[in-house]
């Protein structure tokens, strides 16, 4: 929704505004567009506008979709660059201050005493890291992944596919088929529902985890088997805000192998600890400019998530306008109001203790047994 | 789950659940889809009516009505009733024979089909042999004769269906017992008529097709359409496929082929068959003389007509459909009296003639109504109207049934046992012509009390004075129509889309499919005005959008005299003329509220004045714009009409024999082609989330007065909600004048709230919750003492209901506090939603509120209030039948009706209090003639007069079948 509070800049294109924060000061200056220079330079920049030459910093910006990320090299600085329309802002902490996690999808939404608004974007904590060229992975954005690889069949895979705050369409199709299952009376061909279509430079296809004709078994943990196309297409964009799709591929080749295999998991049973080892996958940072390797090669990220990410109650964050108290007048208020001129937005979130319902809860429950374990 | 249940309180829930709930299907209102066989009982005074989808009905005493269903899904072609007995025998299209009897149980009649046959012929014969066509129960009550197609007759014993092989009339027979020169050469065909000699139970007639009547072995060449032997047995009427019939002398002893006259009553040009001959005496006059058919072809080969003739009068009785049966119910317990009423099958309705009143008027049916006589586009339900508008209603509905006869319904059979309903509930259907009409939904029959129709207001392209029933003297032949079957629009712009009628003020307020939207009053005279229009623009000045819809209705410009009844005061037009989508009327504070895909306004029509506008179309959303012919629309229709196209030109090629087969089969070649393209693309669908930019984002589908705490917690005021497809809440707080300045000062309304659903659903209702969490009350019902007001000390809430989940929000700032998915769990959304209170069937005090929901899954959910949590699931309409989902309807009390075709009302009960359905009881009949009775010890048989008694009789034969 806060796409459409940005107004396209009349000024020239080869500038951009920076408004930098440090603390309570703000400091805006600009940048040449086309020649945005090295990261470094950029750093040296920032110490000398706050007139903070010996402070380590930690830099992040605010991107188009409200996220918070991090400018600790040339890559994503560029990307920064060539992103911002038409302010870039910037936030910038002491490094000893830092907190990493403010850092990925929605990190300035998901702290629940925040504003939920580009519009008045007010993080509490931004971090400039060192110019170490790799970061941790929660530096990233995730955009999908592999969960519950430790309790599911091997030939089945459970994918997660992150669309809030994305411009990116889900991007894929299903339709009605059948499969062969193998029950005590024989091979036996049922109903299902299968991934017909993939959007190109869609979400879905995008991440790799999925493919035509991959079956879709469940749908944020619900068993499709018995309900109808409709249905299934009603409860996935139910659910499209953070949709869990748990599919048995098509081809079985690229399984994750349990045992061994990957990254550096080494030991064969214990599958604790094996998040995120066997490699990273972000997109959206390959500015045109910029070196793009790492988008180019979507490999998977295996994440167990703590519950209350899956339990995203985000979706929920209903946005609730009080317009003022004081009347227009009668005749003005046919006129298009939904611009107030000074609207209060009120984030409210859930109460997601005794209140939640209790189909809610059973379906908190159920997603904590699927991960608990692995923690 | 369990992990998390209290067990103490989730028992006691339950049980608590079970006093409160339960599901049934209680009774069909309105007139039966595809009616396809009639029959009748003189004795038990009950009419059947078969379906093609293979049910059967039976209707008595208003009141008195039972249903049946084959598991075969074939129709029904005959209904039979056992002469004197309650049992009936149906013949289904797939020739099988069903018994069907009238059995008690617990004190009320139950229709139970007790047993089924097909006959079997020799082995090798072919299925002709055994194909049944005629039907006759006999007098004894012990036999049932069956034609068939092979023209053979079959015996068979009933009940239990024994074939008496000995007894079987065979083909070869009747050939060696008829002279051979009435035989010739050719077949006799099918057995097309049976008759039983009304004086001589041993005497019966066989008619065969190609016209031999046996056992009088009388002749025609042209094929017999049906047999009716005179009540004393003296004469034989046959009637014929050219439009004919004759008049047999039936000898006593010995045949007689003198054919005593022989008519074509609308003769000269060549006629359509008669289909059915019926004559009956009357005790000192000419005899009824009833036929069906028998038309001129040429001029009127298309009309569906029934020729009454009596003595000089002859009227040519013209029906809205296809004729299915007719009978004639007679006077006196013998049914030996005088004809007293016609009563006519036909395809869309019931039509019952009293022929005992001057002119023949028509008998208002008390049941059997069709409901479909124009379309219905939107229904309503009010329940508990005051005895005062109750009375005003009917009375002005009384006025418009003068035409009628003021006879009683002549079939009265069985006795209903219902009692009587505790209030009086209205169901309003609007139609497609723009009329509403008023029925009496208090108990088991769905009577009409009173039409309104709005197209009057405006000028349309019919004709006020384009009058049907224009009979010019002397026209033959003599037609007179009857029947209220018509189905025919003369604008669809005029279309009922919603109505709100208030029951304490009689205000009511219908919108139609062109934006338009009346505010009328009850009143008991006719009234000569001029309705003023008010056009309100929805656009409020958004630019670069063409409206490509239909335009706005014309206004009579000159003053239109109204008939007693709703008058239309106020009239509002929506622009552009959209479909309106939501109506609301607060008759407390004179305040109509309308929505359309563009926007919606408040209408006080006090003033009549337009208090405020508020546009919701999203400036991307062109389809909204364009009106109801929409691209996607289109492109469907352009499809099936190519498809369409391709057929024809197939067919034609074929009619006309062309021998150019190249093009043949580049036709073939191109449909193939264009099939395989179809079945190349698999049904898919795109999985996507909603955006803002979405088309119909900006349609309202709810709106809803509330008086509640918007903007602070310690004062309460008049609210306005509107809740649209994009999933966007607004709320308007109101200011009212005091009532003493009410005509003179304006209305204010200013935005107060705007709720954006993250999740983006369709906003399909709202309902704000009092300190009690419980419902507020409707508009003036605290006035009229009827609820208690609502507890304005607690916090109120707020209840979004979207097609996926419920959401309650604290009130006055606005934060969720508790929510249930629907959509997210089971994939079905959120059809149709309506509160309604539950009585417990133990405690009389106790109940509560709650919101009946239908699911496009066709489940209805009843919803705990204010906590949100689901109660009971039950299954109620195929997820199929679309449109049964979309035209249910909740009470106030659990219950509900939808269509189950376009006819037809299903009513339905959620609650365990309220339950409208039929309980009757029909007694055997009292027959001093051969009577298949078991020997049960100590009771007599004869003058039984006590339902009682009749009861116990019941039982024990039950208890003897078992």
């Amino acid at each position: 929704m806060n796409k459409n509070h940005r107004v396209p800049s009349s000024r020239s294109l080869s500038a951009v505004e920076v408004k930098s924060k440090f603390g309570a000061e703000f400091r805006r200056f600009s940048l040449d567009r086309s020649k945005p220079g090295r990261f470094d330079e950029f750093y040296g920049l920032l110490q000398h506008v706050h007139r903070i030459p010996n402070v380590e910093l930690l830099v992040g910006y605010a991107d188009v979709h409200g996220d918070l990320l991090p400018i600790n090299n040339d890559d994503n600085y560029h990307k920064a660059i060539s992103t911002a329309s038409p302010l870039l802002r910037l936030f910038l902490h002491r490094k000893e201050e830092a907190d990493y996690t403010t850092f990925g999808t929605d990190s300035l939404t998901r702290k629940k005493n925040t504003v939920l608004s580009a519009v008045l974007l007010r993080p509490d904590a931004n971090k400039k890291k060192p110019p170490v060229i790799i970061s941790l992975p929660r530096d990233f954005r995730p955009v999908s992944s592999i969960i519950d690889v430790d309790i599911l069949p091997e030939t089945h895979r459970r994918v997660r596919l992150y669309k809030h705050g994305q411009e990116k369409p889900l991007g894929f199709y299903i339709r009605d088929g059948s499969s062969v299952r193998v029950t005590p009376q024989g091979l036996e061909k049922v109903p299902g529902i299968f991934i017909s279509r993939m959007v190109p430079g869609g979400l879905a296809e995008s991440t790799g985890l999925l493919a035509v004709n991959d079956e879709v078994l469940e749908v944020n943990g619900i068993e499709v088997a018995g309900k109808s196309l409709d249905q299934v297409t009603d409860m996935m964009i139910a659910n499209s805000h953070n949709l869990i799709i748990t599919v048995k591929p098509a081809n079985q080749r690229n399984n994750v192998v349990r045992s061994g295999g990957g990254g550096g998991g080494g030991a064969a049973s214990g599958s604790s600890g094996r998040s995120s080892d066997s490699g990273a996958s972000y997109y959206g940072y390959s500015s045109p400019g910029g070196v793009g390797a790492a988008a180019s090669m979507p490999t998977h990220i295996i994440q167990n998530f703590p519950v209350g990410e899956i339990e995203s109650d985000e979706e929920d964050e209903d946005l609730v306008i009080e317009v003022g108290g004081e009347a227009e007048p009668i005749r003005r208020t046919g006129s298009n109001y939904s611009m107030p001129s000074l609207p209060r937005y009120e984030p409210h979130l859930n109460l997601r203790s005794a209140t939640t319902s209790t189909l809610a809860m059973e379906r908190r429950s159920l997603e904590e047994d699927g991960t608990v374990i692995t923690l | 789950m369990k992990r998390f249940r209290r067990h103490g309180q989730e028992s006691q829930r339950d049980r608590l659940k079970q006093e409160l709930f339960q599901f049934n299907k209680t009774v069909e209102h309105g007139f039966p889809h595809q009616p396809s066989a009639l029959g009748y009982s003189p004795s038990l005074q009950l009419l059947a009516i078969g379906t093609r989808s293979g049910a059967i009905k039976l209707y008595g005493a208003p009141g008195v009505e039972f249903m049946g269903l084959h598991d075969e899904n074939a129709a029904v072609t005959q209904v039979h009733f056992l002469p004197h007995q309650v049992e009936l025998v149906t013949l289904l299209d797939d020739n099988s024979l069903h018994m069907w009897t009238l059995r008690a149980h617990k004190g009320l009649s139950e229709l139970l089909e007790i047993g089924r046959f097909t006959l079997t012929g020799p082995p090798g014969a072919p299925p002709s042999v055994t194909r049944v066509t005629a039907v006759l129960p006999h007098s004894s009550g012990e036999l049932l004769l069956l034609g068939t197609e092979g023209g053979h007759v079959f015996i068979v014993e009933v009940p239990g269906f024994r074939e008496l092989e000995e007894r079987n009339i065979s083909l070869d027979q009747v050939a060696s017992s008829v002279p051979d020169d009435y035989i010739g050469r050719r077949n006799l065909e099918h057995v097309e008529a049976l008759q039983e000699n009304p004086v001589n139970p041993n005497q019966v007639v066989i008619g065969y097709g190609r016209g031999l009547m046996v056992v009088w072995d009388l002749e025609k060449q042209c094929q017999l359409e049906s047999v009716w032997w005179t009540e004393d047995g003296g004469y034989i009427l046959s009637s014929h496929s050219d439009g004919s019939y004759c008049r047999w002398m039936v000898g006593v002893d010995d045949v007689n082929e003198e054919e005593e006259k022989s008519d074509i009553p609308y003769g000269h040009f060549p006629c359509k068959a008669i289909m059915k001959i019926i004559q009956l005496p009357t005790e000192d006059g000419p005899p009824f003389l009833l036929f069906s058919g028998g038309m001129p072809r040429a001029s009127y080969g298309d009309r569906h007509c029934i020729t009454v003739i009596h003595g000089k009068t002859h009227v040519a009785l013209d029906f809205t459909s296809r004729i299915i049966d007719f009978f004639v119910i007679t006077d006196g317990l013998q049914q030996k009296g005088d004809p007293s009423a016609l009563v006519v099958l036909v395809e869309e309705e019931l039509v019952v003639i009293d022929l005992q009143t001057e002119g023949w008027p028509v008998i208002q049916t008390p049941y059997l109504v069709p409901l479909h006589s124009s379309a219905i586009t939107c229904s309503h339900h009010v329940s508990a109207i005051p005895f005062k508008l109750w009375e005003r209603i009917s009375s002005v509905g009384e006025l418009q049934n003068t035409h009628y006869s003021k006879k009683p319904w002549p079939i009265t059979g069985g006795q209903s046992l219902a009692p009587d309903p505790p209030q009086r509930d209205l169901l309003l259907t609007g139609h497609e012509d723009g009329t509403v009409r008023f029925w009496d939904a208090s108990g088991v029959c769905l009577s009409p009390m009173y039409k309104l129709s709005t197209a009057g207001v405006f000028d349309t392209d019919a004709d006020p004075n384009d009058n049907m029933n224009q009979g010019t003297e002397g026209e033959w032949p003599p037609f007179r129509k009857v029947g209220c079957f018509d189905p025919y629009s003369d604008d669809p712009r005029l279309g009922i889309q919603k109505i709100h009628l208030c029951k304490y003020s009689g205000y009511l307020t219908v919108a139609g499919t062109a934006g338009q939207i009346l505010v009328m009053e009850l009143n008991d005279e006719a009234a000569e005005q001029t309705v003023e229009a008010k056009v309100v623009d929805l656009l409020q000045g958004q630019e670069g959008f063409r409206w490509k819809g239909h335009t706005r209705l014309d206004v009579r410009e000159e003053p239109v005299l109204f008939p007693p009844g709703f008058q239309p005061f106020a009239l509002v037009q929506c622009q552009p003329p959209a479909v309106v989508t939501a109506l609301n009327l607060h008759s407390e504070w004179k305040l109509v509220a309308f929505g359309t895909s563009h926007g919606f306004g408040l209408f006080d029509y006090q003033q009549k004045n337009n208090v405020f506008v508020k546009c919701t179309l999203n400036p991307s959303d062109q389809l909204a714009m364009e009106g109801p012919l929409s691209r996607v629309k289109s492109i469907k229709k352009s499809l099936r009409q190519s498809f369409r196209r391709i057929r024809r030109s197939r067919v034609s090629l074929r009619k006309h024999h062309v021998n150019n087969a190249a093009k043949l089969q580049e036709a073939n070649a191109r449909l193939e082609a264009e099939l395989a393209e179809m079945e190349l693309a698999p049904v898919q669908r795109k999985i996507e989330a909603r955006s803002s930019d979405d088309s119909f984002t900006g349609l309202v589908r709810t709106l809803y007065f509330a008086d509640t705490f918007l903007s602070d917690s310690s004062h309460n005021s008049p609210s306005l909600w509107a809740g649209t497809n994009g999933g966007c809440v607004f709320a308007y707080m109101l200011r009212l004048p005091p009532v003493e300045h009410r005509a003179d000062e304006p209305i204010t309304a200013h935005p107060a709230k705007e709720i954006q659903l993250m999740h983006r659903a369709p906003v399909v209702g709202i309902v704000v919750l009092d300190g009690h969490g419980a419902p507020l009350p409707e508009p003036l019902e605290v006035a009229h003492d009827l609820a208690r007001s609502p507890e304005m000390q607690g916090s109120h809430h707020l209840l979004v209901i979207s097609e996926e989940q419920f959401k309650v929000f604290t009130l006055p700032k606005v934060s969720a506090k508790m929510k249930l998915k629907l959509t997210a769990i089971d994939g079905s959304r959120v059809r149709r939603v309506g509160v309604a209170w539950f009585g417990s069937n133990r405690s009389e005090d106790y109940g509560e509120s709650g919101l009946v929901v239908l699911t496009n899954q066709g489940d209805l959910h009843v919803v705990s209030l204010p906590s949100v949590k689901l109660q009971v699931q039950y299954p109620c309409i195929r997820k199929e039948d679309v449109s049964g989902i979309a035209s249910c309807v909740f009470t106030k009390h659990g219950q509900g009706f939808y269509l189950i075709s376009p006819s037809e009302f299903e009513r339905f009960s959620l609650s365990t209090r309220c339950l409208v359905e039929p309980r009757c009881l029909v007694g055997a009949p009292l027959h001093s003639g051969p009577q298949r009775r078991p020997q049960t010890d100590g009771i007599s048989y004869c003058h039984i007069l006590f339902a009682e008694v009749l009861q116990e009789i019941q039982k024990s034969l039950e208890g003897d079948q078992t």
